[in-house]
């Protein structure tokens, strides 16, 4: 099984990939002159329909990689594509849903209206929205909170209100910055699983920002490890655990999957050299 | 059950006090035999009170409406400068100093100059003091409040490639909002104390502050200070509403 398979090939007339990243380096001004180099020369390119994650130490640049491509930051060298077009007319073109580490909700609007806001400002139509929202609500299990406060909420929930509505408008691109960051294990293995669920039925190419091995090779078919500043690609892990249909909690227990797991961290220790003995594959 | 305590609890320690204090006053009107135009006693502005219940009701009126018409007029150039100061940034700038000047400038004091600017003979020197007072306190907390977004939020708003406009509306507003009517509260109680007393400095006949002078002048104390009293609940009316309003319209957010 490769990834090739689970591409989106019935319904994209083209092949072009979701994200193509070439060289791309980003340089922050720091005080009095001196500069912050977080990436330098990203080679990257995401199929569609694949799901990618991004790994590394804190501060290598793997959350300011995910907001160049989300144009919300811009690169200060290299170029860079998302579905063949440059990353802020895929912003304008809303090619993407996005999730961050904070669920970031409105927490003056019920959870129906928050995962509703994209299509609000896009003017979708009223009707349109709240049939949108109810398939939403079933799709991450909370239909019976649509018109909860965020408060309400636990994180573990606030977080698939954040996912459902970086959904909201069917993207083929979805960006996640840490989104199960704040929770706990128990929670977190539960909403990977149901991320896995969510992008066998999407089918959408994901680019997931993580600092967990575990979460990373479960959802992924790729996982590209980052080295610590400036961040540059040191390797990138095929996973080969399936389609995301697939994935499910007894891949936890399975050899491949301790096996990638050795590998991506071997990766961020630096050269297989410099491991120490007895690498632990728990 | 134990939330009606609760209240109960909180409005009688406040409400003893003050009924201790009326007998204290009371009395030592009577004990010290202290004169009117001194202190008139609690009975006697009372008596006033209610005895010219139509005329401090009408007065009132005045006030009440200048008060009001400078407390819109205030609070709505107070936040849309606010506004337009968040946006651009030469605004804000230019606008801090002055905005520095009005808050240690009295601006009552300008009532005279105000009624020859208008005709003394119209209202629109009051309300102009009335919203002048209202503006300096809505513009800070205003302008305060919109610079409270969320990064996560702004990011977001940004993601879906939302237009100013609908930035301001989803999101810098919404998050602006408690401080806004935290500016207006305290500016609705300085609203109607501006209105009175900018009635000290001339303009036309009526209103509660014209009438505490006149009494006062004709030396009828006990009826000036049933004005004054008159003056004390117009202002806890405009700050009840202004606090009402504020607690409906936050009645979902969680604090």
């Amino acid at each position: 099984m490769t990834r090739e398979d689970d591409k989106d090939m019935a319904s994209e007339p083209t092949t072009t990939p979701a994200v193509i990243a070439e060289n791309v380096g980003k340089v922050f001004p720091g005080k009095k002159g001196a500069q912050v180099t977080a990436l330098e020369d990203i080679d990257l390119t995401v199929a569609r329909g694949e799901f990618v994650s991004l790994i590394g130490p804190s501060g290598c640049g793997k959350s300011t990689l995910m907001r160049l491509i989300a144009d919300l930051d811009q690169p200060t060298s290299g170029s860079l594509s998302v579905f063949g077009k440059s990353a802020k007319q895929a912003r304008l073109d809303q090619e993407y849903g996005i999730a961050f580490q904070q669920a970031g909700l409105l927490p003056w609007r019920t959870v129906r209206r928050n995962i509703e806001l994209p299509l609000e400002l896009h003017k979708v139509g009223k009707a349109e929205r709240a049939k949108r929202s109810k398939e939403l609500l079933s799709l991450v299990g909370l239909t019976d909170f649509g018109d909860n406060f965020p408060d309400q909420l636990s994180g573990g929930m606030q977080q698939r209100v954040a996912i459902a509505r970086s959904l909201a408008e069917s993207p083929n691109l979805l960006l996640m910055d840490e989104p199960f960051g704040a929770l706990d294990e128990m929670t977190r293995e539960h909403m990977q699983g149901e991320l896995a669920h969510i992008c066998a039925e999407t089918n959408a190419a994901v680019v997931f920002v993580t600092h967990s091995i575990p979460e990373a090779v479960f959802l992924s078919h790729r996982v590209v490890v980052l080295s610590p500043r400036p961040g540059r690609i040191r390797a990138i892990v095929d996973v080969g655990l399936g389609t995301s249909s697939e994935r499910t909690d007894h891949l936890r227990e399975s050899e491949t999957f301790f096996a990638a797991v050795s590998e991506v961290r071997e990766h961020l220790h630096g050269s297989p050299d410099a491991v120490p003995m007895g690498v632990d594959n728990r | 059950m134990k939330a009606a305590f609760g209240a109960t609890r909180g409005v009688i320690p406040p409400l003893l006090l003050g009924v201790v204090t009326l007998l204290l006053w009371q009395l030592a009107v009577a004990a010290f035999d202290i004169k009117p135009f001194v202190l008139p006693s609690p009975t006697a502005i009372g008596d006033q009170f209610v005895n010219n219940l139509p005329t401090v009701w009408s007065n009132s009126l005045v006030t009440g409406f200048n008060s009001l018409v400078g407390l819109l007029i205030g609070a709505v150039l107070g936040i849309l400068l606010a506004i337009l100061a968040s946006l651009v940034r030469v605004i804000d700038e230019l606008s801090s100093a002055v905005v520095a000047a009005a808050m240690v400038l009295p601006i009552v004091a300008l009532a005279p100059v105000l009624y020859s600017m208008f005709s003394a003979s119209q209202q629109t020197a009051r309300q102009l003091v009335a919203s002048l007072a209202v503006f300096v306190p809505v513009y800070v907390n205003t302008l305060k409040g919109l610079r409270q977004v969320r990064p996560v939020h702004r990011d977001l708003l940004r993601a879906h490639a939302a237009s100013t406009g609908q930035t301001i509306r989803v999101v810098t507003l919404p998050t602006a909002l408690p401080f806004i009517f935290t500016g207006v509260r305290i500016a609705s109680s300085l609203a109607v104390i501006a209105a009175v007393i900018a009635e000290y400095f001339g303009g036309p006949i009526g209103g509660l502050g014209k009438s505490i002078t006149t009494a006062a002048a004709g030396s009828n104390y006990p009826l000036a200070w049933a004005y004054v009293l008159g003056s004390i609940l117009l202002g806890l009316v405009f700050y009840l509403a202004v606090l009402g309003i504020e607690r409906w319209v936050l009645r979902d957010r969680g604090t």
